[in-house]
């Protein structure tokens, strides 16, 4: 399904391509914006959506959307070679940094938040763990299922490749448990898989594997694990209700970033982005929307 | 005496040279180039931490011997499948099989050599990795084994059509000379044919490990990527990383010039050496074989 996104990613680069060169001859003419949009490549899928549906509906206004990471679309931005950075995490202390010295303070916008879903086997009699046992278990504490109340199978951990920044949060937030000092890292036996697909076909055929990634590209068919922030916390499975309750424990703002306070068509996209239309969108492909 | 030649010979004459020295230029100008981004690794990073078996770049866990050992495991296990099948294939095409069944069969093996890696990664991820997994009860079927099966059947089809050729091209009054000898057949193909066509097939070997130990795609998708040391003969049988792999995974997003990027052309450097030594060792050894045949003839 990702494989399937991304050709249409690729497909909407080109067109995209296409369409700025064009709009670009249009521009000399007069009325038509183009705003060029880049970064992480959880949201470029939502991004790609708004933009066809805002295309759609403002024929003079012409968006780009390439993804390549949250880190790719901050460096654009403090290039200065597109308008809206996309972005899986907030800009970093030396990035804010780096913008001033350029001149311009980056300006942040919520548009969506996302929770991060821990998935096995459905066959796994396991269905629920606090975030602790996730964190042992990715540590390599544990490595049998019987470990954490399920049958004696060895463990098989998955995870996304190092420069995800699906990867990096769940790291700070699930293995070290959102605690700055503690350095844990991944078990060295953690199989690192490129792409989301990957995750999804091994555990959709082993028994023995655990993995995580953004609830907007689980399947029907895994099973979801519900979470406990601790001993004491209620058992929580990810949903749009649970993530804006704030009950469910591994969830996310997702980001997009500006130089300086938008203006002109940008302000007016930006505006369009938290409206309920376009929030519509977002749960539609999984993400949950934000509540104003 | 006077030498005429026309301008059109002479320009013809240059363009197939500038087409030779090319060659040469273009590796060394990619050599230059890993080890002008490559070397700074060795100032930034202790070579007891390059040597190190813990691989997390991004928290500058610079070990890279778990990858140079994901690499050897899997061409070894590679070759270990492909050298005596497409070995074997070639001597059937050539020896055994009849004309007829030749002309259909090799262009068949040579498709099989078209066949994009991504596709087989797929097959590999859907077919064979589970079904490892179930045939040898494995916690997981992505690891070392299915990657040295996929890059097997990478190597056979270029294995196969290059010692086919060779052996082809053993005159045909060699083997007329064995059987009128007395040899069976198996003996002419094992005492003389192979030996005369050695040095086709070891050049067709090096070509199938060069193409084995600089795959990616497919490897990526079905070795897992643990970055786990690979020393163990169970290693096989457990989920590896490569430097392929982890230089295709890792070296779209990391910032140019910094610590990891320098670490990553380092890896690189590794590779070509390693690429460099087994052609090199290839190569002397049928040159030595080469010159003994000339001595044998003359």
């Amino acid at each position: 399904m990702k494989f399937i996104r991304f050709v249409v990613l690729i497909l909407s680069v080109f067109l995209a391509a296409c369409a700025g060169a064009s709009s670009q001859s249009h521009s000399q003419s007069g009325s038509s914006a183009y705003i060029q949009n880049k970064g992480s490549d959880t949201i470029v899928n939502l991004a790609l959506a708004w933009a066809e549906k805002y295309q759609a509906e403002h024929p003079d206004v012409s968006i780009s959307v390439t993804g390549g990471g949250s880190g790719t679309g901050i460096a654009a931005l403090l290039n200065k070679t597109v308008d809206i950075a996309n972005a899986s995490r907030q800009m970093q202390a030396e990035e804010i940094t780096q913008a001033k010295a350029r001149g311009f303070d980056p300006v942040e916008f919520v548009i969506a938040r996302d929770a991060i879903a821990v998935i096995v086997n459905p066959t796994n009699p396991v269905s629920r763990l606090t975030m602790q046992q996730i964190s042992d278990i990715y540590s390599g504490k544990f490595n049998n299922w019987a470990q954490v109340g399920g049958q004696d199978r060895p463990i098989v951990r998955l995870s996304r490749e190092v420069n995800s920044g699906t990867h990096v949060y769940f790291r700070d937030t699930v293995i070290r448990l959102g605690d700055p000092k503690n350095k844990t890292l991944f078990a060295t036996d953690t199989l690192l898989l490129p792409s989301s697909e990957g995750i999804v076909s091994e555990v959709r055929q082993n028994p023995n594997a655990i993995g995580y990634d953004g609830l907007g590209y689980v399947p029907s068919d895994l099973k979801k694990v519900a979470v406990a922030k601790d001993a004491n916390s209620p058992y929580v499975l990810p949903s749009i209700a649970t993530v804006n309750d704030k009950s469910y424990p591994i969830a996310r703002d997702l980001y997009m970033y500006t130089a300086g306070q938008p203006t002109g068509a940008i302000k007016a996209y930006l505006d369009w982005i938290v409206s309920p239309e376009a929030q519509t969108i977002v749960a539609n492909l999984g993400f949950v929307p934000i509540i104003k | 005496m006077k030498r005429s030649l026309s301008w059109s010979e002479t320009l013809i004459t240059a363009v197939v040279k500038t087409c030779g020295y090319s060659a040469v230029v273009f590796v060394l100008l990619i050599f230059f180039f890993l080890l002008r981004e490559g070397v700074p690794a060795l100032g930034e990073v202790k070579l007891s931490e390059l040597l190190s078996t813990r691989w997390y770049p991004i928290e500058n866990h610079f070990g890279i011997l778990p990858l140079i050992t994901g690499s050897i495991i899997v061409t070894l296990g590679a070759m270990l499948i492909a050298a005596p099948f497409g070995i074997g294939t070639a001597v059937f095409l050539s020896e055994i099989s009849p004309r007829w069944l030749r002309e259909i069969l090799k262009p068949l093996v040579e498709l099989l050599g078209g066949l994009p890696s991504v596709v087989l990664g797929f097959l590999g991820i859907l077919i064979l990795a589970p079904f490892l997994r179930t045939f040898l009860n494995l916690p997981t079927g992505l690891t070392a084994l299915a990657g040295a099966l996929l890059l097997g059947g990478i190597a056979v089809p270029t294995i196969v059509s290059i010692a086919e050729d060779a052996l082809d091209a053993v005159p045909q009054s060699y083997r007329e000379g064995a059987l009128a000898l007395g040899a069976t057949k198996w003996q002419t193909i094992w005492r003389v044919t192979l030996p005369a066509a050695r040095s086709g097939v070891l050049t067709a070997l090096m070509l199938g490990i060069g193409r084995t130990i600089g795959e990616t795609m497919a490897v990526m998708m079905v070795t897992g990527n643990a970055p786990v040391m690979a020393i163990k003969l169970s290693s096989i049988l457990a989920p590896v990383r490569t430097m392929t792999a982890t230089i295709a995974a890792e070296m779209g997003e990391v910032a140019n010039g910094s610590t990891y990027y320098h670490v990553l052309f380092f890896i690189g450097l590794v590779l070509f050496v390693i690429s460099l030594a087994v052609n090199i060792i290839a190569s002397s050894v049928v040159f030595r074989s080469k010159t003994r045949a000339e001595r044998v003839l003359s």
